[in-house]
């Protein structure tokens, strides 16, 4: 589990996270939603130590990461696996390399037992026979799933999800969501996914927390979400022309089955 | 100079895996070093023909020794073209190379990824190249100065010249400072190191895209080749003085 107790972060004196609490649970997915410019990839930095909040505190199941030291911190970050909007793979490596490379830094496997893992994991994204070619000779969904597999190659208890459909066709942003869901509850890890993509939203928001000029304005899950009151939320939401007709037709079939009796 | 400082110190400590070291140094020895041979023969053959011919051309008294052609054409490719000329032309294509690879990591969040793992992204990155190049360099002046020295040879064959081939490789050999070749590797290694850790800096701290990107090779060009005029006077001085 990880907890956020009041965190605030400031860029030349520009307040871009106000006092920001959170709890994300394990074996859930765990949303991070806002507008673009709202502090979500801020916050997901500072979760992940790449940046150091103004105050606050980040525990990691109990351990605080802004207390802890750089031998503490390095220890912490095997414990991570982080998927990147533009996936970020490795371009001078294969993907079976890019899959093998923390277990080639972090593990004490045997060369063959390291390329069983890797295999193993691109094996568990579907992209067994992708391990050959490099980053530039895949698509962007593959990409994307072989960064998940590099991911999830050392067995992290935590998981980083820093918008992972974008770029992707609505097809395949929802191949990504799901594999993200499977992956978390059938290695319990904590998952924390920062997005914008209401698909996405509605499809494994186990928990969900939204965000607007750096301050957490709600809290629930993809079930609450719909029928929040929330205005800043609801004007998130129903941006999409999509959501709102969904939205009215939901209540006017409410509305229906309440005449009804 | 600062940032250039902690970067260094982030840069010069031991490999988390000394394995994964020695696999990406071979792998930079060969893009950094192997992959600039052909470029330092090449112009290490056509600058010595040229020195060569044109210290032919503006050394028409009769009262100075033929061999002075040789000797002189000698003089300038050990103590400055192998070295710092080249060193310079090798800013160009290795500094430009390394500061648009790491910068590309950077805008491409590769070395985010590295840093999220715990990898320290600085030493996996930036000590093989510069490990790298100022191994193969001394390598890369050698050729230099025998493809330099075989382009003047090769020069005191034309008839075009009032050299002769005899002349010419007497001159060469006379009064030869053993001295002179490890000067100029000494400077070549000081130079990879310019070279390797400017170009790093500028990549490393990239912000931005493409644009950005670009600026930086720029920069680390000029920056080193600056440096590398700098530390041929200073090494110059304290060397052969």
């Amino acid at each position: 589990m990880i907890e956020v107790k009041n965190i605030t972060k400031s860029f030349e004196g520009r307040a871009v996270l106000k006092n920001i609490s959170a709890v994300f649970e394990d074996g859930k997915t765990n949303l991070i939603i806002g507008r673009s410019g709202s502090g979500k990839t801020v916050l997901i930095k500072d979760i992940i130590g790449l940046l150091r909040p103004d105050s606050g505190q980040i525990l990691y199941d109990g351990r605080d990461l802004t207390q802890m030291n750089k031998a503490e911190l390095k220890a912490l970050r095997k414990e991570m696996g982080m998927l990147f909007q533009g996936s970020a793979l490795f371009d001078s490596m294969t993907v079976l390399e890019n899959v093998m490379f923390p277990l080639d830094m972090f593990s004490n496997m045997s060369s063959k037992e390291r390329q069983k893992r890797a295999e193993f994991c691109l094996d568990r994204v579907n992209l067994a026979d992708a391990g050959d070619l490099y980053p530039s000779e895949i698509s962007g969904g593959m990409m994307k799933r072989a960064a998940i597999a590099r991911a999830i190659a050392l067995n992290p208890k935590y998981l980083f999800c820093d918008e992972p459909n974008s770029g992707l066709d609505p097809k395949t942003s929802l191949v990504i969501d799901d594999l993200i869901h499977d992956i978390t509850v059938e290695f319990k890890m904590t998952t924390v996914i920062n997005t914008h993509d209401m698909n996405s939203v509605m499809n494994i928001g186990d928990s969900i927390i939204f965000i607007k000029e750096g301050v957490k304005e709600w809290e629930g899950n993809k079930e609450e979400v719909i029928t929040s009151k929330n205005q800043a939320l609801n004007d998130f939401i129903f941006a999409s022309d999509l959501f709102r007709k969904v939205k009215e037709v939901e209540e006017e079939e409410l509305k229906e089955g309440i005449k009804k009796g | 100079m600062g940032e250039y400082m902690i970067l260094m110190r982030k840069c010069l400590t031991f490999p988390d895996r000394w394995s994964m070291f020695f696999k990406q140094l071979i792998k930079e020895i060969y893009k950094l070093g192997v992959d600039s041979l052909w470029i330092v023969v090449i112009i290490s053959i056509f600058i010595g023909t040229v020195i060569a011919i044109q210290i032919s051309l503006n050394i028409s008294s009769p009262l100075i020794p033929k061999f002075t052609i040789g000797y002189t054409t000698r003089e300038i490719i050990l103590l400055e073209f192998s070295s710092s000329i080249m060193a310079l032309i090798l800013a160009g294509k290795v500094g430009s190379n390394i500061a648009s690879e790491i910068g590309t990591m950077r805008v491409t969040e590769q070395i985010d990824a590295m840093e999220i793992m715990g990898v320290n992204s600085a030493n996996f990155l930036i000590l093989p190249k510069m490990v790298g190049l100022m191994i193969f360099i001394p390598v890369l002046v050698i050729f230099s100065m025998f493809t330099g020295i075989a382009g003047g040879v090769a020069a005191s064959y034309s008839s075009a010249t009032n050299m002769t081939p005899a002349a010419f490789e007497f001159g060469l050999q006379f009064y030869f400072n053993q001295f002179y070749v490890w000067y100029s590797i000494i400077k070549s290694v000081v130079y990879a190191f310019i070279i390797s850790s400017i170009a790093s800096y500028f990549g490393y701290n990239v912000k931005g895209g493409a644009l950005e990107v670009g600026k930086a090779s720029t920069n680390a060009v000029v920056m080193s080749s600056i440096m590398i005029l700098m530390a041929d006077l200073v090494l110059t001085q304290i060397m052969l003085t």
